[in-house]
């Protein structure tokens, strides 16, 4: 039953009140990057929780099968990074094969998901909280989850706020910047929550 | 090399500044501006791996094939990165309590990659290195005036806001803004001037 609980704790922090984004500022730039239209948003969310969910996964099993054992942990850098451009040209790949619009709409993004530091930065969060295996996928698909959330609740209001004249120093980065701040604020709610 | 690219280069840092020109490296800017040691420290291991990097991926640019050359250029990052991490752990213990995550990160750091393959890539060692240098005292001179900013926020209005994630967004999108203006207004000065002269006006 505390298992249990602990799993719900770690779903519901991942997702809103230890964002990724908007509390743990990572992931910051596919989040101002791709944030222009809801329906890139969308994909390249889902892409980054695959990637989140599997590399968190692999790294997890690569750390305590092989780099534990053989007592090399301080290469995980350079195996995790690797671990994860491997998946990302995996999905490449894939999206190309199987949806050609998704692919062209994410663009160079899709690449940049190597160099995403939420990716990397949850596989390294994972080893250092020492979770087992069932509470990495956890981990790994919810604060997937909330990249998603906070990506597209932002494309709402980019889409709007493009109708709108914006003070020109203001135009492109500074107001998204603001516009995240404040979202951020209305994040920073959540933190009430806790489940233990 | 001549003395109009090497100042061009030199300025690099300036002119195309990472973090509020170029936008990248958002991440830790945001993350590790809270105050003023965390920041001049990170920008600084920032910066060193910045040069590093640069100065390697040109002495390697005619070896590495094209075809792999994102793979080897992340390569040579982590592995100074975890040259750093491993310095930064052994003689700086409390410096890795306060920053150690986002050390691991510089690998994923745009800047660095960026910087190889629009610069390093293509040039020869000594301006690879001045462009290192350059941009890496651009990011330094950024993040330590935003962590300035912060710190002092911090201290006149009290802790739990502008130390946390949200300030980090409203303080550099309203920088962000002010320098906007701040280059409009010296762009607009230029023009002004150019349009005097042509009317022969001094």
């Amino acid at each position: 039953m505390d298992y249990f609980v602990g799993i719900v704790s770690i779903v519901i922090s991942g997702m809103l009140t230890n964002n990724i984004v908007l509390n743990q500022s990572l992931g910051i730039c596919p989040f101002l990057g791709v944030s222009k239209k809801t329906q890139s948003a969308v994909g390249m969310g889902l892409a980054v929780t695959f990637v989140i969910s599997v590399s968190s996964c692999v790294c997890w099993l690569l750390y305590t099968f092989v780099l534990d054992l053989l007592d090399i942990g301080y290469l995980s850098t350079i195996a995790f990074i690797l671990v994860i451009a491997s998946l990302v040209q995996l999905l490449d790949i894939v999206l190309k094969k199987l949806s050609p619009s998704l692919y062209g709409s994410l663009g160079v993004y899709l690449a940049l998901i190597t160099t995403n530091c939420a990716v990397l930065g949850t596989a390294n969060s994972v080893i250092a909280q020492g979770l087992d295996f069932f509470q990495t996928l956890m981990t790994g698909v919810s604060i997937g989850l909330g990249f998603t959330i906070a990506l597209i609740l932002m494309a709402g209001i980019r889409e709007k706020q493009a109708l709108y004249d914006i003070p020109r120093p203001f135009v492109g980065f500074p107001i998204a910047l603001v516009t995240a701040g404040i979202m951020a604020m209305a994040f920073y709610g959540f933190s009430g929550l806790s489940f233990t | 090399m001549t003395r109009s690219e090497f100042k061009k280069t030199a300025l690099g840092g300036i002119t195309s500044n990472p973090v509020f020109v170029l936008v990248l490296g958002m991440c830790p800017t945001i993350a590790k501006s809270d105050n003023v040691i965390n920041a001049v420290s990170l920008g600084l291991c920032t910066a060193a791996v910045l040069i590093l990097s640069n100065v390697i991926i040109s002495l390697l640019r005619k070896v590495i094939p094209d075809k792999v050359h994102l793979p080897a250029y992340i390569i040579v990052i982590a592995s100074l990165v975890t040259l750093v991490q491993m310095i930064v752990s052994s003689f700086l213990p409390t410096l890795n309590d306060s920053i150690g995550a986002f050390i691991s990160l510089i690998t994923v750091n745009c800047i660095i990659l960026g910087r190889a393959e629009a610069f390093a890539g293509k040039n020869k060692v000594l301006p690879s290195f001045i462009d290192g240098v350059s941009m890496g005292i651009g990011f330094v001179l950024s993040i330590t005036l935003l962590g300035a900013v912060r710190q002092g926020l911090t201290a006149a209005f009290g802790s739990g806001f502008f130390d946390k994630t949200m300030g980090g967004f409203i303080v550099l999108g309203l920088m962000m803004a002010l320098f906007n203006q701040i280059f409009h207004i010296v762009k607009q000065r230029q023009k002004h001037r150019a349009a005097l002269i042509e009317r022969g006006e001094p």
